[in-house]
């Protein structure tokens, strides 16, 4: 938040009327970037339990891969609210003195309930066998630290393998709620403000979390592409077009919900109305109808529709679903910009407009939330590094009882 | 139970206990005493050395300036509100106050706003009355009419 020097500086960021205290924004870039990495470990989780708990098994070549990426993302998921605290150090005090009436404050434990009991969990069970082979495999520190990640457990009986298969599925089970959990309730923090218009709707977590779904399949799509364009394998195709098939699916939804939202916001036209159609119109125009709608939806909507009906070459295919996967990236974040940002600019008194601008160079929100944005992708790195999906012993077949 | 479960439940055990361990340490004395609030908050705040003065400690000293203060417009203002905390500089004569030369400081009060009283507030138009000038060129600030 930058310092007003005067009264002079002050007025040049006002149209019409607004009261002093909603001059400045006090939710800025960072508080974007939450929701949005929230949402791409909610999507990118979801994608893996396409696979494991709805039996896709075309999806099975990026079902580490989403696992990972979530919980890479999700490592990171708190940094944004935390650099954007006056004392980023008394973080913790949340956790040590809960105010169980406020939604803000239980973030803490919905966060640790996901990071610790579905992801971390789900991912041990998923690689305990592989990591007790890689111990046996390695030398030295690796040797010491693959045998300190499985916790000095080292059956590799089928027996035990059968049970890690049995519990990962429950977890994967557990995780869904959870997933659904987590982004529902980013959400909520904005949908539960009854004092802004631009938030307040009971449509609010049901949005976030289709759009959290599609920004994750989108992510891992790229993500996918990107590491085996790297390792210089070939593209299961039939995995890619699943994946697109899923996003084109859950982007229809999530189009639907939204359209259905402000179709409703537009019937009602109750009081808040004629600022906010000023504000989408004006301040908003090329974050929401150019970026959000036009980059994020009509683009890929139109593009992967046509794809189901035609399929071109694999080269123009993959260099399609490439485009599209950034497209709908780029189109989510202008989402969660447009509801973050936008829902402050406009006075709550609906006759005025304060002002945002990003400083690119020089102001520590953008630098910070471009930080924590790459961050993730060095995790996902080394987690590759670590726990390389494509090391992994081929799954043990249960029988069916 | 299998052995790894056994583990992990023991790790999960372990993490746990640590948070216990931490909430009992970390939490403060008087948390929950009326609701979600330190209780000796108040009394801890009211604890602390106040840090400003009062211009009737500055006159003990600076009697002069006092008396010149005392004839002008700003004679209802603390001193330290232009020259920051004083109870340093009580304790310790050598400890120097600031004295800020600025027009920012003039104009925290003085510039143009619609919002506050223009009989009781002097108001000027910072761009166009005299600009590039300091304001103390002009205006003693502790009698500020010539």
């Amino acid at each position: 938040m930058d310092k007003i020097q005067s009264l002079y500086e002050a007025l040049t960021k006002v149209d019409g009327f607004i009261y002093p205290n909603e001059l400045a924004l006090n939710w800025d870039m960072l508080i974007v970037m939450y929701p949005y990495i929230t949402g791409l470990v909610a999507g990118a989780f979801i994608l893996a339990s396409l696979n494991r708990v709805f039996d896709i098994k075309a999806l099975r070549p990026t079902y580490e891969l989403s696992l990972l990426t979530a919980l890479s993302f999700m490592l990171v998921a708190t940094m944004p609210l935390i650099t954007h605290l006056g004392q980023p150090l008394r973080f913790y005090e949340m956790l040590i003195t809960p105010h169980l009436t406020s939604a803000m404050a239980i973030f803490g434990f919905v966060y640790l309930w996901y990071l610790m009991v579905v992801l971390l969990l789900e991912i041990w069970f998923d690689y305990r066998y592989d990591m007790v082979i890689w111990s046996r495999e390695k030398k030295g520190f690796m040797k010491f630290f693959y045998k300190a990640l499985t916790l000095w457990v080292s059956d590799t009986s089928p027996e035990s393998r059968k049970t890690d298969e049995k519990i990962g599925y429950f977890i994967t089970v557990v995780g869904i709620p959870s997933a659904f959990l987590l982004h529902g309730y980013v959400g909520f923090i904005f949908g539960s403000i009854k004092a802004n218009p631009w938030w307040s709707t009971v449509m609010m977590p049901v949005i976030f979390l289709f759009s959290a779904m599609v920004s994750g399949i989108a992510l891992v799509m790229f993500i996918y592409m990107v590491v085996t364009y790297l390792r210089k394998q070939k593209i299961d195709m039939n995995a890619l077009d699943t994946i697109a098939k899923y996003l084109f699916y859950i982007l229809i939804i999530d189009f639907t919900l939204e359209s259905l939202d402000q179709i409703h916001r537009i019937y009602e036209a109750d009081e808040s109305f004629d600022i906010l159609k000023i504000l989408v119109r004006g301040k908003l125009f090329f974050t929401f109808f150019i970026m959000q709608i036009g980059v994020g939806v009509v683009i890929p909507l139109a593009t992967l529709g046509f794809l189901q009906f035609k399929k071109p070459r694999v080269r123009i295919r993959k260099l399609i679903y490439w485009i599209i996967s950034i497209c709908v990236l780029v189109g989510i974040f202008y989402m969660r910009w447009n509801v973050v940002i936008g829902g402050q600019l406009f006075s709550k008194s609906f006759y005025g407009f304060t002002s945002y601008k990003v400083n690119l160079i020089g102001g520590s929100d953008v630098t910070l939330s471009l930080l924590w944005f790459i961050v993730p992708f060095f995790i996902l790195a080394f987690l590759l590094w670590l726990l390389p999906p494509w090391k992994k012993a081929p799954p043990i077949e249960i029988p069916e009882d | 139970m299998p052995l790894q479960v056994k583990r992990l439940l023991l790790v999960f055990a372990i993490f746990i206990g640590i948070m216990l361990v931490l909430k009992y340490v970390l939490t403060p004395d008087s948390w929950r005493e009326y609701g979600p609030y330190r209780g000796n908050a108040i009394g801890e705040i009211a604890s602390q050395q106040a840090k400003f003065v009062q211009k009737e400690s500055c006159a003990d000293c600076h009697d002069s300036i006092a008396e010149i203060k005392s004839l002008g417009e700003h004679i209802n203002l603390q001193c330290e509100i232009c020259h920051g905390p004083g109870y340093q500089h009580v304790d310790d004569e050598n400890f120097k106050m600031e004295i800020t030369k600025n027009n920012a400081l003039c104009l925290r009060c003085h510039t143009m706003n619609a919002a506050s009283p223009k009989n009781i507030i002097k108001q000027i138009d910072a761009i166009e009355h005299n600009e590039g000038e300091e304001c103390i060129t002009c205006h003693n600030p502790h009698q500020p009419w010539l």
